[in-house]
């Protein structure tokens, strides 16, 4: 062969893998991403063993959230940042044993919501007969979530409303009216907060708050003082607002205690939960930041937190961070941590993480690794709120996740504007002023939402079009609850500028479940922070109740765990906050099992 | 990138100002950009941890590399040195971001291939990673997006970015280019914010962040894929910056990419058919 057609010959077969190449990439583009959306099928139920249906119209609910309207100089931008506010928390208020819940407005002067379960599948509101519906009042700032806790262990659980402008606490006066309490507690006066959470940082047995600003607190977006207000870096960002924890004294006020436990940061949370990550039997602290790192704080024996995240690993890479949520997906008692961020094809592909907690010698430090992609969770769109439940009773935990920014134009969007802008230097990017009008363009608008179903041995499969989460408004905040006391997890989506949806969970017959409500003595009484293991089978799973999780939502405390078929539980194994551990043998299946701190 | 822009700027003739120029650092100029992007990675990674997994970013190495070295090895008959393949795979490591290992590999692999493939009488027509990344940008934009992020708010390690990458295209002789597209930008810029109507600030912001560092320093200079004269590499990265506004009236997000993609190879074959064409000409008999 003659060097020239060696040469020709050597061409041609590097074509032909270049052209292959390009195939491989289109083909695992397609495989990574998965089937394109598809209609609903009837047959949901028999493929993943429950079905959606929205709800909301037949139970009597009718709630759209109202987007608030800030400065005028902020007109141009306004959808993007009066995109928050739409919240939903679950408690049993009235403790007649049915799931209510509370949703928040944020239109100025709109009326936040609190469904009463009438028991019956029907609800109804009755925020303004016991006092916590007239809450956006001009000049006191909009609603953008909401917490329940029982912080004066009086056995009602009492709520903190949290805003863009004055917080508030509202003690539940037995179930019949909510007294506001704000000024005794010592709350301040304006917080720019999405998020906070119920918490008994140090075990005491009297709940605590924490309370995370997103803007700067010395902001009043109705009243700027200037338009160089927003984030000084898409992903360095370190001028939002600061963070508060208020350590309950037990006689209805608080201390602020942020600095002394070593709390001190201002990056803009938009999502916070704790659990018991460390294993110390004090809960840590996770925050999902936008325009930044995550932020973990171990807990320290209830006396300082020492923020790990660099370490641990969820601290290293800057992402868009929404959501905060706990589970223990591989059934082996470790608790992952689900944070959502932003994915658009073409544009910003972050992807959500999925942080599993790895094996670690005793004494070392807490580390993860993101298994997200490997697992098959890794992409949501625009991802904001998402929760770890069991929704076909199967035995392992699945997710729910809403997504979608700005649905405005449809076939539009803003985001050729927004990446530019996004790249800026700080003086360029934190001026509101230089950021391009949105002109009634979407911006990640009209998404469809991710159910997954866990197949408990590493895999996640996306089956919302199938069970019939079918939605496509700009969602918020989920939570999960049995509403109907049937065994079954119901999801309340909560949208911006959209209605409030209801999705009743039917699960195929055969499919058993446990469920325990759970009652502080020694600890708080919400036993917010107890860790219920159950096992059966040879399988255990862990979880723990917790004071806010999500994106501005609280699922029920109740913890509801699916057994498959199997119609029998060896034990539970209850960790009370106090440290005490209790024990019941061979609890019944089916039912609810309401369990006192023993003493 | 173009690492590939200084291996070949090295063996320029000497003259007078090369001259100087060597005498100001005295490096094998093929290690100069490497050493530039090695320093950009390293200084953004430890002020603003920019690499999620740092396998992702050898992965992209590893791969131009050892492609770079066995295509070469089988089609040249010898080892190449590994300084363009270096920068192909850093720039690869860099650019693309996505929550998967494959596109590293793929971008990668597809850089260096394009060199072997995409020829024209013994040229390339590509920048390498220019092609690459813009191959998996087209083909998986739900699993791919580029680095369009800023570096932070610190402005030292970007003005050491800048001054080092300024004094190293000098260097190599490619000043002019860089200089000319930054230029030609900021002048686009304000045109599309008249046209627009979005505040210049928005319209100049995108090269304020490091993207453009990479691309005005390693992308537009690679002079494997440049015209010969130095007034048309000054026209062709006029033109660069001409279609990448075009692109961005249109929204195209990663315009530069597209831009150089379309253009670069373009000016490469009006050149060669100018040539060629000269050629005939002076072959031809004369004109009666």
């Amino acid at each position: 062969m003659t060097n020239q057609a060696r040469q020709r010959a050597l061409w041609v077969l590097w074509t032909v893998m270049f052209v292959a190449s390009l195939g491989a990439v289109v083909v695992l583009n397609r495989s990574t991403v998965g089937t394109p959306v598809r209609p609903a099928t009837s047959d949901g139920s028999s493929r993943h063993g429950f079905r959606l249906e929205e709800s909301a119209k037949r139970r009597g609910i009718d709630f759209v959230h109202q987007a608030p309207t800030f400065d005028a100089r902020l007109e141009h931008i306004m959808p993007q940042v009066a995109a928050m506010g739409a919240a939903v928390a679950v408690a049993d208020f009235d403790r007649d044993g049915w799931q209510d819940f509370y949703v928040t407005s944020s239109g100025e002067g709109a009326l936040n919501r609190l469904y009463r379960n009438k028991g019956d599948g029907t609800f109804v509101d009755v925020a303004s007969e016991v006092g916590i519906a007239d809450v956006n009042r001009a000049g006191t700032g909009v609603s953008m979530g909401a917490v329940w806790g029982d912080f004066d262990n009086d056995g009602f659980e009492d709520l903190f409303l949290y805003k863009y402008g004055r917080p508030e606490l509202f003690r539940n006066d037995a179930g019949r009216a909510f007294v506001r309490v704000s000024e005794l507690a010592g709350l301040p006066a304006w917080v720019n907060a999405n998020a906070a959470i119920w918490w008994d940082y140090d075990n005491d047995g009297k709940l605590d708050l924490f309370l995370s600003g997103y803007w700067s607190e010395d902001i009043d977006l109705w009243h700027l003082k200037t338009t160089r207000i927003m984030p000084e870096s898409f992903e360095y960002a370190e001028n939002g607002g600061r963070k508060y924890v208020f350590r309950n004294r037990g006689d209805g006020t608080f201390e602020e205690t942020s600095a002394a436990l070593g709390i001190q940061s201002r990056r803009w949370t938009l999502a916070a939960a704790a659990a018991d990550l460390s294993g110390t039997g004090f809960p840590d602290l996770f925050l999902a930041n936008d325009y930044g790192v995550a932020q973990l704080y171990t807990n320290d024996g209830g006396k300082r937190f020492v923020e790990v995240g660099e370490h641990a690993g969820v601290g290293r890479t800057p992402k868009s961070g929404m959501n905060a949520s706990f589970g223990d997906i591989f059934n082996d008692g470790r608790l992952s941590i689900y944070k959502t961020n932003i994915s658009e094809p073409g544009v910003l592909v972050q992807a959500n993480d999925l942080w599993v907690p790895k094996a670690r010698a005793a004494g070392a430090g807490l580390e993860f690794e993101n298994l997200a992609s490997t697992m098959g969770v890794d992409l949501g769109g625009w991802s904001w709120g998402a929760q770890f439940g069991d929704l076909n009773n199967d035995g392992t935990l699945d997710m729910y996740l809403v997504n979608g920014y700005v649905s405005a134009g449809e076939r539009t969007s803003y985001w050729y504007d927004f990446a530019e802008i996004a790249v800026g230097h700080s003086r360029i990017i934190g001026d509101a002023a230089n950021w391009p009008p949105m002109r009634g363009r979407s911006l990640s608008g009209y998404q469809h939402k991710r159910v997954w179903t866990n197949d408990g041995v590493g895999r996640f499969t996306e089956v919302a079009q199938d069970v019939g989460a079918t939605d496509t408004y700009d969602g918020r905040a989920v939570a999960l609850a049995d509403l109907s006391n049937r065994g079954a997890l119901d999801v309340i989506v909560a949208n911006q500028r959209g209605p409030l949806l209801v999705y009743a969970n039917t699960v195929s017959p055969g499919r058993h479940w446990i469920a325990f409500d759970l009652e502080g003595t020694a600890s708080n009484r919400s036993a917010i922070g107890a860790r219920v293991e159950v096992q059966w089978n040879g399988r255990r799973q862990a979880q723990e109740v917790n004071g806010g999780s999500g994106f501005s939502a609280q699922n029920q405390r109740r913890l509801h765990y699916g057994l498959g078929a199997s119609a029998e539980v060896e034990r539970a194994v209850i960790r009370w906050p106090s440290g005490h551990t209790q024990t019941i043998e061979r609890p019944g299946v089916d039912q609810v099992h309401r369990v006192r701190e023993s003493r | 990138m173009s690492s590939e822009s200084s291996v070949a700027a090295s063996a320029t003739p000497a003259t007078g100002a090369v001259s100087a120029r060597k005498a100001f650092l005295k490096i094998d100029n093929r290690l100069l950009p490497p050493i530039l992007i090695t320093i950009i990675l390293v200084t953004a990674h430890l002020n603003f941890g920019i690499l999620e997994a740092y396998e992702r970013t050898a992965l992209a190495i590893v791969t131009a590399i050892a492609a770079e070295l066995v295509l070469g090895r089988i089609t040249y008959g010898q080892w190449l040195h590994p300084a363009s393949a270096y920068i192909s795979g850093i720039s690869v490591g860099i650019l693309v971001r996505s929550p998967f290992l494959w596109p590293y590999f793929f971008a990668s692999f597809i850089s260096i291939l394009s060199k072997y493939v995409l020829r024209l009488n013994g040229r390339h027509l590509w920048n390498p990673s220019n092609l690459g990344v813009s191959a998996v940008l087209f083909l998986a934009p739900q699993t791919v997006s580029l680095l369009s992020i800023q570096w932070g708010n610190n402005l030292w390690p970007m003005a050491v970015i800048w001054l080092l990458g300024f004094v190293i295209v000098w260097r190599v002789g490619r000043l002019h280019v860089s200089a000319t597209y930054v230029v030609a930008f900021i002048v686009f810029a304000f045109v599309r914010s008249a046209i627009t109507g979005n505040p210049w600030q928005a319209t100049l912001a995108p090269i304020t962040g490091p993207m453009y560092q990479l691309f005005i320093f390693f992308m537009v200079t690679d002079p494997k894929v440049a015209v010969r004269p130095k007034w048309g590499q000054v026209l062709v990265v006029i033109v660069v910056a001409f279609v990448e506004m075009l692109l961005r009236l249109n929204e195209v997000i990663y315009a530069p990419f597209y831009a150089l993609f379309l253009v670069g190879p373009a000016a490469l074959l009006i050149e060669m058919a100018y040539t060629r064409a000269l050629g005939s000409r002076l072959l031809a008999p004369g004109k009666p």
